[in-house]
């Protein structure tokens, strides 16, 4: 199944897509939400072209302002058609509210333009490469009367073409390499046991799929796995071969809104945007029936029952999310005690009350209830994936919070698993110790809350919290997370830039600047890098080698007013004496999101030199005359 | 199926493929006829009529397609 079934229906859309098309654009910004809502909804690849070609229309190849996502230059490298799949990324783009441009190579050349630097690809400068080869070209050359040594040196020399483009991608681009495994469309010719024909083309392909993980892996590649996919939807869902002798197109257009969505997911996990956090109604969601009618012994739940195998299923499913890092809320109308009564004494439930991060059981609209959880556990709404059987609760969240993703399912708990999986909201690119540990981060930070309503006043308060700053320069173990971070923070990061992961290497090679991320412990928990600050030497201009520019400095919003911000100036001014500085230049731009670190600098003893018109500002500390305030956190280094 | 059900169906197709809610489908109707009917939309609409009832048309087929009355006639040989 290639449809994105999980994206609602509207009987309007058609009419939607022409006030769109047709009304004059006043209100850019408002064009550009308007059409990511209609990516929202359900579209198939027609519908997919026909919104492509419209914000195309309206927007040509500049991308509108205010949209909060970086610009995605996607070279997408191959030998076979691939034009028609480019409306159906840059739609699964816009979805994200990322903007796509896509150059594609002139047919079949792609190892000649990325060796000349003078080829259409470089001067198309993109920042993300996607290498398609197709299985046809994989397997050009074979011969089914092929020796085992001809065949395993097909693969070898497949493979290392294969890495020698992921090599001179990275090095002339310095951006993501995205590697696009092939569908298997070959024809058996031994049948059951193909691997054991050196020439078949099936089984090469197979083999370079196979041996392709590890070196993506070990090359630093990420993976565009349709191979998988087409295996779980039937590859005649992905490949017709009619289609292939007509155009060469050898992923179908049926499928392209799917290919495409798959790519907008690593494009966006790349930015940091995955969703992070899954809400869950209880009432026919996590169970059949209603807990508060139909009491303990009445639920559907577990073993004995299809259906209450299917909502086990589920719950085994988010359970296993919760274990990769995916954080767990309930957000259900109910009484508080006969929510949890199932999470405590039921024997089939799979989910525990210790696996819900947070959890809200009320009698208030779940739209405010959604707004309270993500302020809770700080996370943006547009981290949240929101589970309801309820079509009602659906609609009232998607006209009230659009950003919060809410998979249409049915009235069978099958639905839910299927419609989360499918959906790839919580594409993640690697598991860290962090995402493993997350929800014991969010049940501790709710001890130390208990422990600020205890206290009577701030400094026992924070005292009592026995902080510990470990801080460590930038380094290959937490690139992940430091680009999550850079990428993801809107409020409290003072200038929003975002950077590639190949931007924050560079800040690590560079001896005129540095990075800092900082993670903070407290008395309950680990909370994990919490803030990342890059300072740069301004080495031109009126006083070179004088003034260190903090380029960087961001914040996640769970550890404020815990004394990190002048404890992070500390160590900021003593990196920047490192350097040689006599100043450091703090700035502040403006976004939609981040009026709350305003008057940061000036708070910590800047003296703000600068206002322009659109808010910005930049502000002086003279590092002769500064003291590193005390505060109750450690400083740990290392 | 009657051939009447088979425009209308077909009608809705031209409509998201050219984004024209104007488009009147006759059976001399071609490519010619429409701005922007070229090769790639050809493949879109013949794989949304695909789609659309559930059918699959072959090489020979395909290749015979000259007007709009043709594809009627090829879903109502299948869908009769």
């Amino acid at each position: 199944m290639t449809q994105l079934h999980w994206l609602p229906e509207d009987s309007g859309w058609r009419g939607r897509l022409k006030a769109l098309r047709t009304t004059p654009v006043t209100n850019p910004e408002a064009a550009w939400v308007e059409a990511m809502a209609l990516a929202n909804l359900r579209v198939d690849f027609v519908r997919t072209n026909a919104l492509d070609e419209t914000m195309r229309t309206i927007f040509g190849s500049q991308p509108p302002t205010g949209t909060g996502t970086k610009p995605v230059r996607l070279a997408m490298l191959g030998s076979c058609t691939m034009a028609h799949l480019h409306g159906a990324i840059r739609v699964a783009g816009l979805r994200r509210g990322i903007w796509i441009d896509i150059y594609e190579n002139n047919f079949g050349q792609y190892w000649q333009e990325l060796a000349d630097p003078s080829s259409d690809l470089h001067r198309f400068k993109p920042n993300v490469v996607l290498l398609a080869l197709d299985a046809h070209h994989l397997a050009a050359g074979l011969s089914a009367n092929f020796e085992q040594a001809d065949g395993d040196a097909a693969v070898e020399e497949q493979l290392n073409r294969i890495r020698e483009c992921w090599r001179l991608a990275r090095e002339a681009f310095k951006c993501p390499v995205i590697h696009q495994t092939a569908i298997q469309v070959h024809p058996d010719l031994m049948g059951n046991n193909e691997s054991r024909l050196p020439g078949s083309a099936a089984r090469v392909v197979t083999a370079i799929n196979q041996q392709l993980r590890p070196l993506a892996e070990q090359d630093g590649v990420d993976l565009l796995a349709i191979d998988s996919r087409a295996a779980r939807d039937g590859v005649a869902a992905w490949f017709d071969v009619g289609l292939w002798h007509r155009a060469k197109q050898e992923i179908t257009p049926a499928a392209a809104p799917m290919f495409g969505d798959m790519v907008g997911r690593i494009l966006a996990a790349l930015q940091g945007r995955s969703a992070k956090c899954l809400v869950l109604d209880l009432d026919n969601t996590l169970w059949g029936g209603v807990i508060g009618d139909d009491g303990m012994d009445g639920i559907v739940l577990g073993q004995g029952s299809p259906l209450g195998e299917g909502y086990t299923a589920f719950q085994n499913y988010a359970r296993d999310l919760s274990r990769r890092g995916i954080i767990l809320a309930v957000c259900s109308k109910n009484d508080e005690t006969n929510a949890v009564e199932p999470f405590e004494s039921h024997p089939e439930m799979v989910l525990k009350r210790s696996d819900i991060a947070c959890f809200v059981a009320n009698w208030t609209d779940k739209a405010n209830n959604i707004k309270n959880i993500a302020a809770e556990l700080n996370i943006g709404l547009d981290s949240l994936v929101f589970v309801d059987d309820n079509p009602v609760e659906r609609a009232l969240i998607r006209q009230e919070l659009p950003m919060v993703a809410v998979p249409e399912v049915t009235d069978d708990p099958i639905s839910f698993l299927r419609a989360v999986s499918d959906a790839g909201y919580f594409e993640s690119l690697a598991i860290t110790d962090e995402d493993r540990a997350r929800t014991a981060q969010y049940q501790g930070r709710r001890a130390a809350e208990a422990l600020r309503a205890s206290a009577t006043d701030m400094d026992s308060y924070l005292r009592g919290l026995e902080m510990v700053m470990a801080t460590r320069r930038f380094d290959t173990v937490g690139l992940q997370r430091t680009v999550q971070l850079i990428n993801k923070t809107n409020q409290f990061n003072l200038t929003t830039r975002r950077y590639t992961e190949e931007d924050v290497v560079g800040i690590m090679q560079s001896n005129r600047a540095f990075g800092l991320q900082l993670r903070l412990i407290d008395r309950f928990v680990d909370n994990g890098i919490i803030a990342i600050c890059i300072g740069k030497m301004i080495d031109d201009g009126d006083t070179p080698g004088e003034d260190l520019l903090i380029d960087t400095w961001l914040m996640s919003c769970r550890v404020l007013g815990r004394q990190v911000e002048p404890t992070t100036l500390n160590l900021i001014a003593e990196q920047a004496q490192k350097l040689g500085a006599k100043r450091l230049i703090g700035e502040y731009l403006p976004t939609k999101k981040n009026g709350m670190v305003k008057n940061h600098y000036e708070k910590l003893g800047f003296d703000v030199v600068e206002t322009r018109e659109d808010g910005s500002s930049r502000a002086i500390l003279d590092l002769a005359s500064f003291t590193p305030a005390p505060t109750f956190i450690t400083i740990q280094e290392g | 199926m009657t051939e009447p059900e088979i425009y209308a169906a077909l009608t809705e197709i031209f409509a998201d493929v050219f984004m024209r809610d104007d488009l009147v489908l006759n059976a001399s109707l071609t490519a010619k006829d429409v701005p922007g009917w070229d090769s790639f939309k050809q493949i879109e609409i013949v794989i949304a009529t695909e789609e659309r009832f559930d059918i699959k048309l072959h090489t020979r087929e395909l290749d015979r397609l000259q007007n709009v009355g043709d594809l009627v006639a090829v879903v109502a040989s299948k869908k009769g």
